[in-house]
């Protein structure tokens, strides 16, 4: 006998995605959920990105990693709201378990809340989280096939932050050709030049970002 | 399977996105680990590759989009809606 089924295996977690995103409407909180492969940089850009901002916005980061509170230890040393989350072995950040971090947050009191997602290029594309937007890094170190390996997570992302430039003379890999090849994939998405080390093109990256909750606030009150 | 009264599945039929995350080998591979020395033993997993299709929203047309790029091949417009090819779902299900 067959039964026909029809259902969306990631349809409970897009569910509670929306939850959250209900719930990040309400406090008109910008949310971006932030990926890369481990170590492409996306504590240092936070790190960089809370001290340029943190003047001008409420900040707040949940950090998702395997195991360890490292992460957010970095964050909090800077006096910002930051909750850990340890998936236990999962690769990547579901609706679910960002929703149990809310308990933690003052959402009212904040402007931007970011989400470091667990490094890997794969399936952290996958699982909505209740996000604005999807950003991602890809490190001139990890080479510039990347994109061409890693289509979904470069369809899915609005943003890339190509990262570590200051390391560019001493590696082969064409920022050209990252971006000709992201832009096949995502001819939408905006790229940035950076390198949390030496702070270059991050000036541009502040920017956008704050555009981004300047607009994203104005866009909700309507 | 319970609400059909079955007593052994036979088969699952799933519709994979050719832009998913998923890794078609490796999925097979968990589905008889997880199945062998239960009930479920001996049934098939059956997933069908479902490959990008886009439509251009400045001409309207309709068509494949090859080697993930996402560019109408009729007007070169980048204002692309996937229309298939990011599916994970459980089609059909057989038990006896
Ligand atoms: N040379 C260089 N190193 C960087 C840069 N950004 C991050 N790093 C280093 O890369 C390593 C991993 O960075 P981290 O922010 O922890 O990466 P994450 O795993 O993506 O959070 C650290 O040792 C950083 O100091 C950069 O722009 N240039
Ligand atoms: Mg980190
Ligand atoms: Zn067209």
């Amino acid at each position: 006998m067959k039964v026909s089924v029809v259902k969306n295996i990631l349809e409970a977690n897009d569910r509670i995605a929306q939850e959250n995103r209900a719930i990040f409407d309400e406090n008109d909180l910008l949310v971006f959920n932030l990926m890369s492969s481990p170590g492409a940089g996306k504590t240092s850009l936070l790190e960089n990105t809370i001290d340029a901002l943190k003047e001008d916005l409420k900040i707040g980061v949940i950090e998702g990693d395997i195991q360890s509170s490292q992460d957010a230890e970095r964050i909090a040393e800077k006096g910002i709201p930051a909750v850990q989350i340890n998936t236990g072995g999962a690769c990547h950040l579901d609706g679910n378990m960002i929703r149990d971090t809310f308990k933690e947050f003052d959402f009212d009191a904040l402007d931007l809340l970011v989400v470091e997602n667990v490094g890997n290029l794969v399936c952290p594309a996958e699982f909505k989280v209740g996000e604005d937007f999807k950003a991602m890094i890809l490190s001139v170190t990890e080479g510039e096939d990347k994109p061409a390996k890693y289509p979904l997570m470069f369809h899915e992302s609005k943003v890339l932050l190509i990262n570590k430039i200051d390391l560019l003379p001493y590696v082969d890999c064409s920022v050209e050709k990252i971006k000709k090849e992201a832009l096949k994939i995502n001819p939408e998405m905006t790229i940035f030049e950076i390198s949390c080390k030496t702070g270059e093109g991050l000036d541009a990256w502040y920017n956008w970002l704050r555009e981004e909750v300047k607009t994203r606030g104005s866009a909700r009150k309507q | 399977m319970r609400k059909h009264n079955a007593k052994v599945l036979r088969s699952v039929r799933l519709d994979i996105g050719q832009l998913s995350a998923i890794v078609p080998e490796s999925l097979s591979f968990c589905f008889e680990v997880m199945t062998s020395g239960t009930e479920l033993e001996g049934a098939k997993l059956i997933m069908e590759i479902i490959p990008l299709r886009g439509t251009c929203r400045d001409c309207g047309r309709e068509f494949e989009i090859k080697e993930y790029a996402f560019e109408c091949p009729h007007c070169s417009s980048p204002h692309i809606d996937t229309i298939a090819g990011q599916e994970l779902s459980i089609v059909e299900m057989e038990v006896d």
